[in-house]
């Protein structure tokens, strides 16, 4: 090469034309001289300079890149991700990380998983020596002072001197008063632990263990490190609170349709899809690891929608944008499946659509019209079994055996497969969907000799006010009831007219006066109708030709909403009507927080502690916050004002705390704290009175000396008292309705602006109390490794390990291998794991318990519950109070199941340390399938060795976070080939369908964690999820039901497009429905979206009034990173709100200036974003940038700035605490009041542009 | 013919989600130290936007790069170097800090160690620069997802030959991210600005270096750079700039950027080129001509005549090698659909970009009718939302027919793999109407979409 020339030998000429030479030849001159006093070689042409490679110059750059070890680790964070990770280290000191790039391949003909990772994750080692470390444990200084003066006051008890704290108004007000305001300070891990010990102890003592509640959520990015405090929790009887419905990510629609909590595809599945639909989920930003297999699939000739409100980062890469106005996707939907179903199943018949709806969904089965006067009727029950001639009628559980008709006969079937058929032995082999001979019948019209009208809810006004519409059904007499289809009243949900057919149908797509005409859609949603119209058919037509891949990716910007389960199920109404479930490249594909603990059964034996004790208490969260930060208090309206007129006033009169109680008392819902008496107590009671606790608690209920906490959630006896957070952030992060938390929750400043509800809004059986307390909580308790909103709120901080200084395990749904975090470092300073210092803490507690408690037993209430027989408590979904009278208080039938366990306080810690005898003699069950587990627990006993002494003596070991690691690997299907050949074999005599094959492949692979050290290792099909991995396929959800016929765990087994419960036809909710955004001015009188004022009106705030949207942030997962210096070097460097440039001018605000959002919830100080891709009349302050990064004082409120959550507040669906009926009964983070927040609305105002810290 | 070696990377920007993991990898790997604070090695920008630094593409305010003087020989933009020798103690065409931005920190340890107060403790901003208290104004990526903004438009650069094409309004909102490393130029005027001569191409892989030994911290390197992708450290006194991750590329890694790339957007490979041909290439009188004048620069791997002349040149074996199977020759000269950043700076530079469709605007949904026919699902390219001009204005110096030519065919690959897909027979006229063959098509196909990690680098 040129160094070959020496430089001299060319310096005459450099053998170009003039024209093309450098400069002039003066300057040439003068650099040419450079070439003699250089050791690199000066181009011919005298451009440039060329040197070896290997240089001492280079050096510094060769010593960075230097390293002493790469360790595979993860990100354990409230995110999706999944990704394996390379995490460098030099000297002892974690320097950054990069992504792994070994993940096992999809195939040749597919793009891989590698390398997934984003830059939030890239920038997580900043944590390790960044000054927001949690170094060592912290105390808030005034509490520690009053604790040791407790102790030295009471012979060094440290039981004694938290009651000497707690149970003393002034000293108890002056520590909870002090919260978030500074002032930690440093403690030795055993002080602190003995502080959280104590104040267990003295709470478990005198107020019971079900005002214990521990909050971690989303197990699968961290398993063990979540199921640390989770198993603590429940070996002392403790509340752990529900995390996916709380959090608004879990589309409620998901039971309601499919009787399953959320199952999804994998990303590598978007790429068999034809047609993709990014409704509401910005990829980029919320799936950054997968969105490359969308914009791949889009060059194997996949068509692209993105439906977002704003031109979002998704949108860059869409073929179309729909920027439908927030909350308003339903009416689109609902637009796009009117399309679908006029021309797809009434213009013309769509073989293969016909023959799937007519096999997998409900849509041919029987419903009975109820007669509502003047010659209108409303939809209203299954026919069942139990409404045929006597032999029908007698046979097992004939009331959740569902009836359609036979085309062939034109006499009504009960089909295999439905509800009636999963439990009881007639049902052996019987619960499939294996049709025989039969041919269901879609609809009744052919042949008809009776049309009725139907009166179909509506709730299209501006407002939300309900109304109705007559349309006509075909109908028939089977047994003397009148019916119809589902399909049937499906055309006339959605306004498809036919020929024949009584009432007022749309008079075609351009009918702007119909609902669900693509005409109708775009006056609500600015979606062009004949673009509505033309996606919907696109979409159908792409099924229709692929047999199913259609798919619609749905995000938070369509299930955050308060009635996002409407809007899911008009989503879902179009995957399922062309054929797109249980087919790979098509369906849902929700992706909201879904994580997937893809070992579910081990891990949920180890977190529940059921190996221990059972039943563990599992806490609804959302109702917990709502009762306990006393948001209940500041309602202004009833729970009937979202009723249909198609109802039947079940639901007036109460408020929605009443409808709480109700569902709780009934059994539907879980409460804990359950009763205002201490459980352990109860059963003293109890055992003093000679009567089985059942008996008795019944017996005190009736008599009304016993009543359920939550009917009276301000009485002292009836608070939570301790709260244990850890991989969480509530208080910056998913606390919907901040400033209550603050204010009630914990008796410290907040800015609440909201007056209380006026008395005759007020609960009718919940009690008022004229004082609402503040401060309920004695104890919160944060362990993490920076601080956060919740950590400087928190009493006790404990420091915790990162996820470069531990074991643990991580899956995700997004991608089916699971893998592991491992230490780089040991955890610095005095940093512990999380399941190390759950260990230090129940050491401590049982110490002190060992004499303060002993041993006792306890009362757990527990609700009816999902997969078991308590799906058939209360037929065809009729609410039967027993405390109104409408029946007796049955325990498990009419009333929670109420179960007594006795807990050795003195043994926890020896039980968190070892797996106990429960799952040798109960084994593990998962959605209905009961694993034994006998040779698990014997592997387990030799791999992690056994515990000599005490209650757990020869009990395997669970000692360390690895032992930990091979428990749960062992105990689940998906990384136990054995355990889930077991299943399906187990699975194959209840449906009688073949299922075995699906494992066989793997029987042998038992996943070690060893394994999972190295490249991440794929899972094993399991009759734990609804999909199949068989033969390496991709994961699509209910593969495993489409392709074998198993059923899915709803009424019918199919699903569901109907659903017949009494409050969802209170709701007019029986079929999808578009219900608008809630209307806040209407309900809690917020100014009008629109109005500016200047303030001079009485009580209004000057500003612009607009919708507040908090999409999630592409600088941070939730509250972790935003506070990352990389993170707010790479954005605007703390919170901000963005704002349409039309409505930033009509108040005259720029681009980075100060600005307050104000409601009747609270404040928030930011900075504005002003641009002109924000749709006008929304804002967006993106998720959970916490206050501890740059808020300023707030004028408005003279306190600290809030946080995106101190505009919000909870607010409770009734639909939502339905349970004890069929695919709406209770399982944890399956069903349960969703934590929404989309509906509200702000102020924005620019404020003085001097800010004050 | 004098064959050189140069590493070279394409970016394909119709894959870029702009999650900016590569510009954190890269900072944290190389210049998350002192002195380094505001530099990024690797930065993305939404565009339309200022850029970082911002507004670094105005070269009449800059005057980075070449230019042809009016003899039509080939002059630094900032001047001859005659004239920067005697500039050398007063360099008025570099950015300052604040068009970089002013890096800061916050007071973090504030949250655990403030004493008992009255309201909840906060981490203000400190200027890392001053130490002192700051209002955050501009950062690394200040113009992050806004589509270009009222408030800066009137100072973009690239806005300004276009105006009447890009209108601020909702409903014609469009972006797209740009991420940049250094281009190590063919033709660096870096190195020709450097009167330390401390800046030199690696004769083995065109690596451009600053000699830390030779720097003497004068920043004529910093105003020479028409991309500002040379920096100045202030800790160490001396310029430092992307390396291409010499020490990962010399055993064999992809650099950082690229590896860590989620989007799966990056390709690495070698080059060869006609060393004596650059001055000649540079010099191309048309702007609009120097796009095809690079491309003729580099050398066919394949012909045996350029073979024998890099073996004569010293080039082993395994590199001719790489050189045929780089996925950078594929995609800039055998499917052609990689364009230079801004050639008109004439220092012909060797990272290269795939320009990204985009969605279609309203009015053609209005009467889109046709995209209900099944072979037409996708729009037609002058109905995309990003102007064609304004990519034209990154990418060809303003000459939109190459711009044109491979965003059809982008359409084309997806309607030819549309039909496939869908099991349908595959129509060899949608590939002939781009001027591909079946087997081209689907061979980029697959460099493009299934990209695996071995076909990237």
């Amino acid at each position: 090469m040129t160094t070959a020339r020496n430089p001299r030998d060319s310096t005459s000429s450099s053998g170009h034309a003039d024209r093309s030479g450098l400069d002039g030849p003066l300057s040439e001159a003068l650099v040419r001289t450079r070439r003699y006093f250089t050791k690199g070689t000066v181009s011919e042409d005298l451009r440039t300079l060329t040197k070896r490679g290997g240089r001492q110059a280079d050096d510094f750059y060769r010593d960075r890149w230097s390293h002493d070890k790469v360790v595979r680790s993860t990100h354990g964070v409230n995110c999706t991700g999944s990704c394996s990770w390379k995490v460098y280290v030099k000297d002892g000191i974690i320097t950054w990380e990069t992504q792994q790039t070994d993940y096992p391949s999809v195939g040749p003909d597919s793009p891989e998983y590698e390398p997934r990772g984003c830059p939030r994750g890239a920038a997580f080692s900043w944590y390790t020596y960044s000054p927001t470390r949690v170094r060592y444990p912290y105390v808030r200084g005034v509490l520690l002072q009053m604790f040791r003066e407790g102790k030295s006051q009471h012979d060094g008890d440290p039981v004694r001197a938290w009651e000497h704290i707690v149970e003393n108004p002034q000293r108890a007000k002056a520590y909870k008063s002090a919260r978030g305001k500074g002032g930690l300070v440093r403690a030795t891990w055993e002080e602190a632990c003995e502080i959280v010990a104590a104040a267990h102890v003295h709470t478990i003592k005198k107020y019971g263990p079900d005002r214990v509640a521990g909050f971690s959520p989303i197990p699968a990015m961290s398993m063990v490190s979540h199921a640390s405090g989770a198993r603590f929790v429940n070996l002392v009887g403790g509340s752990m609170l529900s995390f996916y419905d709380w959090y608004a990510d879990l589309p409620v629609a998901s039971p309601q349709v499919f009787g399953d909590q959320t199952d999804v595809p994998e990303s590598g599945d978007w790429w068999n899809a034809g047609y993709l639909i990014m409704w509401g989920s910005n990829l980029p930003v919320t799936r950054t690891p997968d969105a490359h297999w969308m914009t791949e699939a889009r060059y194997r000739g996949q068509k692209v929608i993105a439906v977002a409100p704003d031109y979002a980062d998704n949108v860059k890469f869409a073929d179309e944008w729909l920027p439908a106005r927030p909350g308003t996707d339903g009416a689109l939907a609902m637009a796009m499946g009117h399309v679908v179903l006029k021309e797809f199943f009434v213009d013309r018949q769509t073989p293969y659509f016909t023959e799937y709806v007519k096999t997998y969904t409900d849509l041919p089965y029987l419903v009975k019209l109820d007669d509502a006067g003047d010659g209108a009727f409303t939809a209203g029950k299954f026919l069942t079994a139990a409404d045929l001639a006597s032999a029908g009628a007698a046979q097992e559980n004939a009331a959740f055996k569902t009836v359609l008709i036979d085309a062939r006969t034109g006499e009504p079937v009960v089909p295999n497969g439905s509800l009636g058929h999963r439990f009881g032995d007639a049902g052996i082999g019987r619960w499939n969907l294996e049709l025989g001979d039969v041919d269901p019948q879609l609809s009744l019209l052919e042949g008809a000799e009776e049309t009725v009208l139907v009166q179909m809810p509506r709730f299209d006004t501006a407002d939300g006010a309900a109304a109705d519409l007559p349309r006509g059904v075909p109908v028939r007499r089977v047994n003397g009831h009148l019916v119809t289809t589902v399909f049937d009243l499906l055309l006339a949900q959605y306004g498809v007219g036919r020929d024949g057919l009584p009432g007022q149908w749309a008079r075609g797509y351009d009918d702007a006066d119909a609902p669900y005409t693509p005409a109708w859609q775009e006056v609500i949603t600015g979606v062009r109708a004949s673009t509505a119209a033309r996606i919907g058919r696109e979409f159908a037509a792409n099924a229709e030709e692929s047999r199913g891949r259609s798919m619609i990716v749905m995000g938070a910007g369509t299930n955050h909403w308060f009635h996002s389960d409407t809007i899911y199920r008009a989503f879902l109404t179009l995957t399922n009507l062309t054929g797109c479930q249980g087919v790979n490249g098509g369906g849902w594909a929700h992706y909201v927080g879904q994580e997937k603990v893809r070992p579910i059964t081990g891990y949920t034996q180890i977190a529940n502690a059921l190996d221990w004790s059972r039943p563990p208490r599992n806490m609804i969260q959302t109702a917990f916050w709502y009762l306990h930060t006393n948001q209940f208090r500041y309602d202004q309206f009833g729970a009937d004002t979202l009723a249909a007129t198609t109802g039947k006033g079940q639901l007036a009169g109460k408020s929605t705390a009443d409808v709480i109680a109700q569902s709780a008392r009934m059994g539907w819902m879980p409460s804990y704290p359950t009763f205002d008496r201490n459980p352990l107590d109860l059963a003293d009671d109890a055992a003093a009175a000679g009567k089985p606790v059942g008996a008795y608690v019944v017996e005190q209920l009736k008599s009304g000396e016993l009543d359920f906490a939550g009917e009276d959630p301000d009485a002292p006896q009836n608070y939570p008292r301790i709260l244990s957070i850890w991989r969480a952030n509530l208080l910056g992060s998913s606390g919907k309705g901040n400033e209550y938390f603050l204010k009630h929750l914990l008796g410290t400043d907040s800015s609440i602006r909201a007056t209380e509800t006026p008395e005759d809004q007020r609960p009718v059986d919940v009690t008022w109390r004229d004082e609402a307390p503040e401060g309920k909580l004695d104890l919160l308790m944060t362990i993490d490794f920076r601080q956060t909103s919740t950590t400087i709120f928190s009493d006790v901080v404990l420091p915790a390990a990162t996820w470069y200084e531990k074991h643990d395990l991580n899956t995700t749904d997004m991608h089916p291998f699971v893998h592991s975090f491992n230490p780089a470092i040991a955890p610095p300073w005095q940093t512990r794991t999380d399941w190390d210092a759950w260990q230090s803490i129940a050491a401590k507690f049982s110490e002190l318990a060992a004499t303060h408690l002993g041993v006792r037993k306890d009362v757990v209430a527990v609700p009816l519950t999902h997969d078991t027989a308590d799906a058939m408590a209360n037929p065809h979904g009729v609410v039967r109070d027993w405390k109104m009278g409408e029946c007796e208080p049955i325990p498990g039938v009419t009333m929670p199941k109420l179960v007594e366990v006795e807990r050795d306080y003195g043994a926890i810690a020896e039980k968190m340390n070892a797996l106990g005898p429960l799952v040798d003699t109960l084994g593990a069950t998962t959605k209905g399938v009961t694993f034994e587990l006998g040779k698990e627990v014997d592997y387990l006993r030799r791999k992690n060795g056994a515990v000599r002494g005490g209650v757990a003596d020869g009990r395997p070991s669970l000692k360390k976070d690895v032992n930990v690691c091979e428990a749960i690997l062992a105990m689940s299907g998906t990384t136990n080939g054995h355990l889930a050949t077991q299943g399906f074999k187990t699975l194959e005599k209840r449906t009688g369908v073949r299922l075995a094959d699906l494992a066989e492949e793997h029987e042998g692979k038992q996943i070690t964690f060893a394994d999972t050290q190295g490249p991440p290792v794929p899972v094993i099909t399991s009759p734990e999820w609804s999909g199949s991995e068989t033969g390496g396929r991709r994961y699509s959800p209910f593969t495993i039901n489409v392709e074998r016929r198993k059923p899915w765990h709803t009424l019918t087994g199919r699903m569901h497009f109907y659903l017949d419960h009494d409050w969802m036809t209170e709701l007019g909710e029986g079929l999808p429905v578009y219900r608008p955004p809630l209307n806040m001015a209407a309900l809690f009188s917020e100014p009008s979206l629109g109005n500016v004022s200047n303030g001079a009106g009485a009580a209004e705030v000057e500003g612009l009034t607009v919708r507040y949207l908090t999409p999630h942030n592409k600088w941070s997962i939730h509250s972790e990173y935003q506070d990352n210096l990389f993170m707010l070097s790479l954005s605007r460097g703390g919170q901000n709100i963005w704002m349409s440039d039309r409505d930033a001018a009509k108040v005259g605000i720029q681009d980075n200036d100060w600005i307050e959002a104000v409601n009747r919830n609270g404040v928030v100080v930011a900075r504005a974003i002003v641009s002109h891709r924000m749709p006008e009349g929304t804002v967006y302050m993106y998720h959970a940038q916490d206050r501890l990064i740059d808020v300023p004082i707030a004028e408005t409120s003279g306190k600290r700035g809030g946080i995106h959550n101190s505009l919000t507040r909870i607010l409770v669906k009734p639909s939502h605490v339905i349970g004890g009926y069929a695919q709406l009964t209770f399982a944890f983070n399956y069903l349960g009041p969703t934590g929404n927040q989309r509906d509200e609305v702000t102020v924005i105002r620019k404020r003085s542009q001097n800010v004050e810290y | 013919m004098r064959v050189m070696a140069q590493m070279a990377m394409v970016m394909n920007l119709d894959k870029c989600i702009g999650c900016h993991t590569c510009s954190v990898t890269c900072k944290q790997a190389w210049t998350n130290r002192t002195g380094t604070e505001y530099i990024w090695f690797n930065n993305v920008e939404t565009r339309p936007g200022l850029g970082y630094p911002r507004t670094y593409e105005d070269q009449e305010k800059w005057k980075g790069g070449w230019e042809l003087n009016k003899r039509g020989r080939l002059v630094l933009k900032g001047g001859g170097r005659f004239k920067k020798l005697f500039n050398i103690f007063s360099n008025p065409k570099l950015p300052s800090i604040g068009e970089y931005y002013e890096p800061w920190t916050y007071d973090y340890s504030t949250l655990t160690d403030a004493p008992a107060q009255e309201h909840t403790p906060v981490a203000r901003p400190k200027s890392l620069i001053s130490g002192k208290d700051m209002k955050i104004e501009w950062s690394a990526n200040w113009d992050d997802d806004l589509g270009g903004s009222t408030a800066t438009a009137h100072r973009d650069p690239m806005l300004k030959k276009i105006s009447d094409k890009v209108k601020f309004e909702f409903k014609q909102t469009f972006m797209f991210y740009l991420p940049r490393i250094c281009e190590h130029c063919l033709n660096p005027s870096c190195a020709a600005s450097c009167p330390s001569g401390a800046i030199y191409k690696r004769v083995e892989d065109g690596i451009v270096l600053v000699d830390q030994d030779k720097c003497r911290g004068w920043r004529m390197c910093v105003s020479g750079c028409p991309y500002k992708k040379i920096y100045f450290n202030h800790k160490t006194g001396k310029a430092e700039k992307c390396t291409f991750c010499f020490p990962r590329i010399e055993v064999g890694l992809p650099t950082v950027c690229s590896e860590t790339c989620v989007g799966r957007l990056r390709y690495i490979g070698l080059m060869l080129y006609d060393a004596d041909k650059v001055l000649e290439a540079a010099a191309v009188e048309d702007d609009h001509g120097l796009y095809e004048a690079q491309r003729e620069v580099f050398l066919d791997p394949f012909d045996p005549d350029v073979m024998r002349e890099a073996e004569k040149a010293g080039i082993a074996r395994d590199w001719i090698d790489a050189a045929q199977r780089s996925p950078i020759y594929a995609l800039i000269n055998t499917y052609k659909v990689a364009l230079p950043l801004h050639p008109e700076y004439r220092t012909m530079p060797m990272v290269w970009y795939i320009p990204p469709l985009s969605p279609v605007v309203d009015v053609v949904q209005e009467t889109g009718e046709d995209a209900e026919d099944k072979g037409n699902l996708f729009a037609a390219i002058d109905a995309l939302r990003i102007p064609i001009e304004y990519l034209a204005e990154l990418f060809t110096a303003g000459d939109v027919g190459p711009v044109d030519a491979v965003l059809k065919k982008l359409a084309a690959m997806r309607c030819y793999m549309r039909d496939i897909n869908m099991g349908r027979d595959p129509d060899g006229t949608i590939p002939a109407a781009v001027g591909m063959s079946e087997e081209e098509m689907y061979d980029m196909y697959r460099l493009l979409a299934i990209a695996k990690y071995d076909e990237r680098y």
